[in-house]
This record gives structure tokens, sequence and C-alpha cells, in this order.
């Protein structure tokens, strides 16, 4: 898995639980709750979407990597190669 | 009926309810502000507004659904299908709930409806206070089948479930929606609820702690399993091979409860008010009652039921023979439904002009929002002077026959100035509503 698929994951996910934002236009670099509609309770969703569909958890005090898509796929790598994808 | 000062008064002109209190000698609420229904809007599974809805009672047309019970397969359940989208963001939809879907779909048509200029209404004035027969069911449910996916461990267990399952969720949506800042919370009174809401917005504008009430009953109940399987288990549950056929109250042959969804939700506002404003009026509350049966958690209590609609009367200035319209609660019970025709023959003796009927014939039992939807279809009836049936008896039940039973085809009377709307739900709660055409004497 590349951090573009990884990018990819997570803007899947963001489309589940902001269907009504455009995510065409959606910025890696920039933070996402700088560019989208999203809460405190978004990221949870993130988080938990995250752990059912491939795994992945994401402790608490790491919630700050996933700020934007790139701090996403740099974090989220190592723990989707660990999984063996 | 008793004598008041209705009518008097033109639109826009102020109405002086202290000076009028002489002219209601004998009612128990004379002395309170008169309160007025300026605004409606429903959902229920034969129709998403009140002309549709209503169109539908008069042509006899039910409309029941069959869907699948998580665990419980097939079951005969009133579905509603207006537009989720039409108020809410798809994510509101998301994360919130589906009564709360329904509560603010109906209080939006009602705002509608009610022609206020809601940017220039104090936000700060206005409360919704919603009926409720249970709440926070279907999300439990859904999350205890969720984690059921992951070996029942509780990380995946929702963050959203809290705020989905306070039960003062779907009035509390209907304020984050709108903007509204008053007061809101849910009233838990079983199948009563929807009365119970209406009659707790009543008093909020009576006692001054609100100038604007968004009020009635919701529910979302045929996403439960639970309620299923409890009547079910109960003896209790509706079933016949045409589903549309299935709630069927008074008949013989009646098997149970149609469990459907719904909602209906009025803008209540002072008499006063509504007049300066030059608001359309639809009714006037006129008298209610509450009150318990404190002796079985299932079983009506039809002493305890006659005492309610007499309680309701009193306070309304009326005499059984003012009544137009009763509008039943009856759910199609075998017990059920003959505890409330023994109450309404105490009531209703010798009352040539008050015809009966019922509605969770077309649409099953709407649970919370029952009583309210059931009001507002026969609302129209102060003005076409219809009064629609109670369907899908194909054979009375002699215990459930009543003089002014209006049985499988509507009936056109001479005039409809009132409305007695019944709701009892279990643990022995037990309401009356009387409504009344605004401008009669």
């Amino acid at each position: 898995m590349t951090k573009d698929d990884i990018k990819q994951v997570v803007l899947d996910i963001i489309a589940d639980i902001a269907p009504d934002e455009d995510l065409t236009t959606v910025k890696p670099e920039v933070r996402l709750r700088d560019q989208l509609s999203l809460d405190s309770m978004d990221f949870l969703d993130i988080v938990m979407e995250l752990r059912k569909k491939h795994g992945i958890e994401v402790p608490e005090a790491d919630y700050v990597q996933l700020a934007s898509l790139d701090s996403c796929a740099n974090y989220l790598l190592p723990k989707f190669e660990a999984k063996g994808k | 009926m008793a004598r008041g000062p209705i009518g008097k008064g033109k639109r826009g002109a102020g109405f002086d309810f202290m000076a009028s209190g002489h002219l209601m000698e004998g009612r128990q609420m004379s002395s309170k502000p008169r309160i007025v229904i300026t605004g409606l809007g429903l959902t229920a599974p034969n129709g998403n507004s009140l002309g549709e809805f209503r169109a539908n009672l008069l042509a006899g047309k039910a409309r029941i659904a069959v869907i699948d019970v998580r665990h419980m397969g097939k079951h005969p359940a009133g579905v509603c299908d207006f537009d989720t989208t039409k108020w809410q963001k798809r994510k509101e939809l998301r994360i919130g709930t589906r009564v709360g879907s329904i509560s603010i779909f109906c209080s939006r048509e009602a705002l509608s409806d009610s022609g206020l200029d809601w940017d220039k209404v104090d936000k700060s004035r206005v409360g919704v206070y919603l009926g409720i027969t249970e709440h926070g069911n279907v999300e439990t449910e859904n999350e205890i089948h969720n984690i059921s996916q992951f070996g029942n461990d509780t990380k995946y267990w929702t963050h959203h479930h809290n705020p989905r399952t306070v039960a003062n969720n779907p009035a509390g949506e209907v304020t984050m929606n709108m903007g509204i800042t008053g007061p809101h919370y849910t009233i838990g009174a079983a199948c009563a609820a929807g009365n119970a809401g209406l009659i707790q917005a009543a008093q909020m504008l009576q006692l001054g702690e609100v100038d604007i009430a968004f009020a009635g009953g919701v529910s979302e109940s045929i996403h439960t399993f639970g309620i299923f399987a409890g009547f079910k288990n109960q003896g209790a549950l509706g079933a016949h091979e045409d589903p549309t056929k299935a709630s069927r109250p008074f008949d013989k042959n009646r098997n149970g409860i149609v469990i459907s969804e719904g909602g209906a939700i009025y803008v209540l506002e002072r008499l006063d008010d509504a007049l300066a404003r030059g608001a359309r009026i639809i009714a006037e509350i006129a008298g209610w009652c509450i009150n318990s049966d404190a002796t079985d958690a299932v079983l009506p209590n039809p002493e305890r039921q006659t005492e309610c609609v007499h309680m309701a009367l009193k306070r309304a200035g009326m005499k059984p023979q003012d009544i137009h319209i009763v509008s039943t609660h009856a759910t199609a019970t075998a017990l059920g439904d003959i505890q409330e025709c023994t109450a309404l023959r105490n009531v209703f003796t010798d009352c040539p002009d008050t015809k009966i009927n019922n509605t969770k014939s077309f649409i099953g039992h709407c649970m919370g929002a029952a009583g309210a939807l059931e009001l507002a279809g026969n609302l129209p009836s102060f003005e076409d002077n219809w009064v629609h049936p109670t369907i899908n008896i194909d054979e009375l039940d002699p215990e459930c026959a009543m003089p002014g039973l209006v049985i499988n085809q509507p009936i056109k009377v001479a005039r409809v100035d009132t409305i007695l709307n019944n709701s009892f739900g279990m643990l022995g709660i037990n309401s009356a509503l009387i409504v009344k055409k605004y401008g009669v004497a």
C-alpha cells in the first residue's frame, strides 16, 4: 500500500462521514479541519472506521497525526505495512 | 357547550383574556390564556402532508407495508416515506436518529404552515415539547448488533450512542436544526404521548414560559425489534395476509397492533399573539385531562378512562353532547378496544350528534405520534364537515358497538365544531384532549 493509497482510504472514510462535502479539491498538505466541515466527533468516526475496516488502532495521543492527508499517510503507512497491506 | 367570547374579535385585534372570564363561567380554564393551533406538519404512513393524509382517510386508503424485522422476519408495519433531505443535510442524517429526522421534518413543515416570519421570531421564546412512547431502543439495538460483528468488543461501540439515545434527542435535534434556544424536552407518556406533548405546550404557553411552541408526538418504533417481540409475546401483534387489513380496531377478528412510525408537530400560540400577527387559526385547544389507572401495566381501566374524558369535558366547559367527533385510541387488541368502548358508552349516552372514528385502522399504531396524528387527520372536519371512518371492519365486534361509530365509509354531517382526541398508554396513562373550531360559540 502506498501513501497515495492511504490518502484514498482516508478520503473514502471522509466521504461516508461528511457526505455533503466536496472532496475533489482537498489539499493533502492542509489541515482537514481548515478545508472541510469536520468536528471532533467526525475525527472519532475516522478513528472508528480505521479500526473497523482495516484493523488499525490510533491511540488518543496520536489523534493529532490525522490532521491532514499527508500526515495521515505518513502516520498510517507503517501501521498498514505491519498489517501486511 | 358553554358560551365564550370567541369569534368576537377581528384578526389583528387584541383580546382581553381576563375580561372574558365571566363569560366562560364554569370553565376551570377560563382565567388562563386561550391557546390555538396555527401550524401543522406531519408524516404518516399514508401521507406526508395534511392534505394527502386527509384525502387518504376520506378515501379509505390504508398504507401498511411488510418489513423485515431483525431476528423476527416479515411483519406488517407503517413506514413513512417523507423526503429526509428536504430540511437536513446528509451529514445531519448520518449523525442523528430516525426520530430526530421525523421531528425536524414535521417541525419545519409546521413552521411553513404557520406563516411565522422565522427570521423575526425571538428563538429564545420558542419551546419544543415532543411526546415519545420510548426512545433509544433503536440505537441501542443497532449498536448491540454492530458489536456482535466484532466479538462483542465494546471498543466498536459508537461514540454517537449517547447523544442519539438521551431522552431529549428528538426535541434537541429540532432545536439544533432550527436554531431554537428556548426550552426543549420530550414527554415520555407511552402511547398517550402525542396528546401529552400538546398539553405540555399549552401549559407552558399559559404560564408564559414561551411565546411559540412546537409540540406533538413522534415515533421511530418500527426500527426496534424489541417492540415487535414484546407485543408478539404478549399476544398483541397484529397480522393479516393483506397488510392493509392487519390493523382493524373494533372488528370481531382483530388480533393486535400494527406498529408504525410517524410524527405530527403543531405550532401553538396564545390566541392574542396569533390574532396580533393575523395568523390562520386552525383550531383552539379547549380542554384536556391526563390521569392514571393505578391498576395494571397493560390492561386499560375503563373507569379511569371515563373519569379522564369527563374531566376534559368539564375543563372545556362542555357536556358530552357538545362533542361532534371522538377520535378513539383503540389499537385493535382484544381487550383494549372493549375497555375504551366501555368508557365511551359511559360518557356518550344520548349524543345523536357525536360521531366516533379511528385512524389506526389506516396507519397502524404510530406510538408516540399516534395521538397527534389522529387529531391532525380529523382537523379538516372543521372545514369540510366530513367524518372519516374506521376501516377494516368486516364484522363489528358486538362488544365494540357504539352509536355514532363511523364504519368503513366517511359520512357528511351538518357541522363539526369539536373533537375529543383519546390517547391511552401502558402503565395506565390516559389522556383526553378537546379542540374546537375557532370562532364558534
